[in-house]
């Protein structure tokens, strides 16, 4: 492939792997079994990203494992109603064309586990987007590193990736013990959480977490966790007692971080600098939301009637679950939108709305960042009420 | 002068070094329309990378970054070639995809903005002039 005899884009793409092999002391590639590309939304990617996707598949690159992409810019089908310009809409099809060229399946999610990307324990994979790389390697015992755009489609069009950091045994073990003295029940708690370790363990230097004093979490609440410690801490892997799969046999380390109630009301402060009389933007799905909280927000709105823009971010298959189960039509009936295929952190909504109510830690540092906007960070069903009131 | 380091990406480049002790973060920390590095507080603040042997301890910053060496680079903005301390991804993926010569593990003390050096990603090594 190095040669070029696989085509130009495999070329590029094992050069790239060399090079990461290189600089990280990898000493063979190994195979991988799935691939999840980020860099789609054209917001991110730009006019240049554009031109290298579209150099590597004219080049002949194709996908030789199963890869799935990260949410674009704006909802493929519904673009028009979420106010995105034809322009961007244009450029961003492109993108994703460019993809499709290349044999990779469009579906534009950040929880490809959901719909159909599902590795099992002990699998070899790449991918990109921080939040699933950890869901990945903590919650279903997979083995990735932290993937960005170019080295993910690299892998895709390549198959193999180095063997370098968590695909290894040695990488994998926990370096700090995570003590949580707090109540941590719904999806914002374990935001909340993610944020105060994740803060914590960059600090100290520490990169794998062993999180004790959890008595349960529900897969949505793991995603909100994953999203959190991901953007926080850098996080790619943590083990929990009980709940996942490597944690057993494993001893806590004896550098240990507690968690009180008391750090995580800090924590939650400093995402809660809007009052709730001044939202205007309501927005639940980061990471993409499951079928089971697709159901929920139809039970809360039946009947009822949003007063603010509100975006139920989700993948395209997930969403054909609600089509088919009425959910679609109960939410879109109450004034609420569906964005598949996107979410209120890629799509260019920069400055568009004043303060925005969510119950994802993620959402809140990107809305700031990247949006300007104010955040209130609350739980699930409360951030239904926010929209209805 | 004669120093030896390692390849990132081939090629041949010559031109006038611009070094910093810093970082540098791509995305957000240069101008892709103008080669200017905008970073506030950065030491190369205002300075223009185009056409030069651009030296930094490592790259920092979004992932992004690698597609904005690949913007400058098509916009014939890009530096000349790259020489770091310890290369790390974003600048790595970035060379590559926009096929700029790059050298790492090359000690960077030796090396002053204004030299005229020729970096060589074939033997991975780098030729300054002596005189100073």
């Amino acid at each position: 492939m190095l040669d070029g005899d696989y085509g130009r884009a495999a070329q590029k793409a094992m050069q790239i792997l060399v090079a990461l092999g290189k600089i990280y002391g990898a000493e063979r590639m190994i195979p991988v079994s799935s691939v999840q590309i980020a860099g789609v939304s054209y917001d991110n990617l730009g006019e240049a990203g554009l031109q290298f996707l579209d150099e590597m598949a004219q080049g002949g690159g194709r996908a030789r494992v199963l890869t799935t992409l990260n949410p674009a810019g704006m909802d493929t089908e519904n673009w028009q109603v979420l106010g995105i310009s034809p322009e961007f809409a244009e450029r961003q099809q492109k993108v994703i064309d460019a993809f499709a060229r290349m044999g990779v399946m469009t579906t534009c999610t950040c929880t490809p586990y959901l719909v159909g990307n599902l590795p099992h324990f002990g699998e070899h994979i790449a991918w990109a987007e921080s939040s699933a790389v950890c869901y990945a390697n903590a919650v279903l015992g997979a083995r990735t590193n932290r993937e960005g755009g170019p080295s993910a489609l690299a892998a895709a069009l390549t198959g193999v990736t180095p063997d370098y950091g968590f695909h290894q045994d040695k990488d994998r073990l926990p370096d700090a013990t995570v003590q949580v003295d707090a109540t941590v029940v719904e999806n914002d708690d374990f935001g909340a959480l993610g944020k105060a370790a994740g803060e914590a363990l960059r600090k100290g230097g520490f990169s794998v977490p062993y999180i004790a004093g959890l008595e349960g979490a529900s897969v949505e609440n793991l995603k909100s966790l994953c999203a959190s410690l991901a953007t926080y801490g850098g996080i790619a892997l943590f083990h929990m007692p009980g709940i996942t799969p490597e944690a057993a046999g494993l001893a806590p380390p004896g550098k240990v971080i507690t968690i009180s109630q008391g750090d995580l009301d800090l924590v939650r402060q400093s995402m809660n600098d809007a009052q709730i009389g001044e939202v205007d933007f309501v927005s639940l799905g980061c990471p993409h939301l499951s079928i089971r909280e697709i159901a929920r927000i139809a039970e809360l709105l039946e009947g009822k009637r949003v007063t603010k823009e509100f975006w139920i971010t989700t993948a395209r298959p997930t969403k054909q679950i609600a089509d088919r189960l009425g959910y679609t039509e109960m939410i879109e009936a109450a004034g609420a939108k569906f964005a598949a295929d996107t979410c209120c952190v890629v799509a260019p909504i920069k400055g568009r709305f004043q303060a925005m109510a969510t119950d994802s830690a993620k959402a809140c540092y990107y809305a700031y960042a990247k949006n300007g906007f104010r955040t209130f960070l609350l739980p699930f069903d409360q951030v239904v009420e926010a929209a209805l009131r | 002068m004669r120093l030896q380091g390692r390849t990132i990406y081939a090629g041949i480049a010559e031109g006038e070094a611009l070094v910093t002790g810093m970082g540098i973060s791509f995305f957000g920390g240069v101008d892709p329309e103008t080669g200017i590095v905008v970073e506030r507080g950065h030491e190369l603040e205002g300075q223009c990378i185009s056409g030069k042997v651009l030296v930094f301890p490592s790259g920092k910053g979004s992932t992004v970054g690698s597609y904005t060496l690949y913007r400058l680079k098509h916009a014939g903005l890009a530096p000349a070639a790259i020489v770091n301390a310890e290369c790390e991804t974003i600048t790595a993926v970035g060379c590559i995809i926009a096929e700029i010569p790059c050298v790492d593990q090359v000690p960077l003390d030796a090396l002053l903005s204004g030299m005229k050096l020729r970096v060589d990603g074939e033997q991975g090594c780098i030729m300054a002039e002596d005189h100073r």
